[in-house]
């Protein structure tokens, strides 16, 4: 494609600034991108010299609550126990990306449909249309934001969603739910964006 | 563990690239003198606003001060918390900000802009169209660079 300038980093995907909360880290990788500038003649393409592997993370530490209504699917349970962490973490940030395809409130009532999909219900008939997976999506980063609030310390690459899908009920819920749908042939973007690719 | 990124590597090696007979390549004005946008692909758009379909190829005007961020793009198979801990990782307008203050930018443009990174395989609304739609309104702020930041 030969874009004029471009500074190759090796970082995880998503992060293409490197650290989150760490400026220093990002000034870095901005003065190298802005040093091509300098550059007489194109297209450049030049290596960042530090790389981020995301097999060096460290496990996210991240508290979840204890059961408190045993009436509830656990998952349901735990993610009403979460909401004050998401709360404290708007707060903080001024901004959440929950709320476009199913607000805060509902986050709950929808991760009871996805468990009732996971238990074996047909996933058409428990209330979930074609948005399924944007729902899905943002049950993820409800969760995700949330961690943020709740870790010690700076999460490392893909460490909070590692503790999302192998540490939290609602993980868990998520992952058999996707199974079930892609099984049944449900259309791909109601189960595909319910977890990354290459978990199975 | 699954390797998220390794198979993203592997999966976007069977990808079709466009390929360009020519580089666009300019010398812009000093870096302390230049006025510095940034146009990032992860689909961001501001609270309150129509969240990015798939596939959507429009692209979202940011004001400079516009912190109300939510992240469109819907690929599950990024580390999307990063953006949740922190939106200068994927959107450095903070990072802009303190490179102005220190003046080694001229200063940060009025607006920035966000498309999604989900464009069809000719990328020719992006070339056609949404692209020099974006460079003109990026050119009546007298932009001199550009910071693209694929997600």
């Amino acid at each position: 494609m030969h874009p004029p300038r471009a500074l190759y980093v090796e970082f995880p995907l998503g992060l293409p600034l490197g650290k989150p909360g760490d400026a220093d880290f990002q000034h870095r990788v901005l003065g190298a991108a802005f040093a091509l500038l300098g550059e007489p003649a194109g297209p450049v393409l030049a290596d960042f010299p530090e790389a981020i592997k995301s097999e060096d993370t460290e496990p996210l530490q991240c508290s979840v609550p204890p059961r408190y209504d045993p009436e509830l699917h656990p998952a349901v349970d735990e993610a009403q126990g979460l909401r004050s962490a998401h709360d404290r973490a708007v707060a903080r940030n001024g901004r959440t990306t929950v709320g476009s395809h199913v607000s805060r409130d509902d986050i709950p009532d929808a991760i009871g449909k996805f468990a009732r999909i996971a238990a074996g219900e047909p996933w058409d008939a428990v209330g979930l249309d074609g948005s399924a997976g944007r729902v899905g999506q943002e049950i993820r980063t409800y969760y995700e934001e949330l961690a943020c609030e709740l870790a010690d310390g700076p999460a490392g690459p893909w460490a909070v969603e590692r503790w999302f899908y192998e540490r939290t009920q609602t993980g868990k819920v998520l992952l058999e739910a996707r199974r079930r749908m892609r099984d049944a042939g449900a259309p791909q973007l109601a189960w595909f964006l319910l977890a990354p690719a290459s978990r199975e | 563990m699954p390797d998220n990124d390794q198979a993203m590597r592997t999966h976007v090696a069977t990808l079709p690239v466009p390929e360009f007979a020519e580089t666009a390549f300019t010398e812009p004005r000093a870096l302390r003198d230049a006025r510095v946008a940034i146009v990032t692909s992860a689909a961001l758009y501001r609270e309150g606003d129509p969240p990015f379909a798939v596939p959507d190829v429009h692209f979202e005007t940011i004001p400079d001060s516009a912190r109300d961020l939510k992240l469109g793009h819907v690929s599950p198979n990024f580390d999307r918390a990063g953006f949740a801990a922190d939106l200068n990782v994927v959107y450095p307008v903070d990072r802009l900000h303190e490179l102005a203050d220190r003046g080694a930018i001229g200063s940060v443009a009025d607006f920035h802009y966000s498309f999604a990174g989900n464009q069809s395989d000719t990328v020719s609304e992006v070339r056609l169209d949404t692209g020099p739609a974006c460079a003109q309104k990026l050119r009546e702020d007298g932009v001199d660079v550009v910071l693209l930041t694929p997600v």
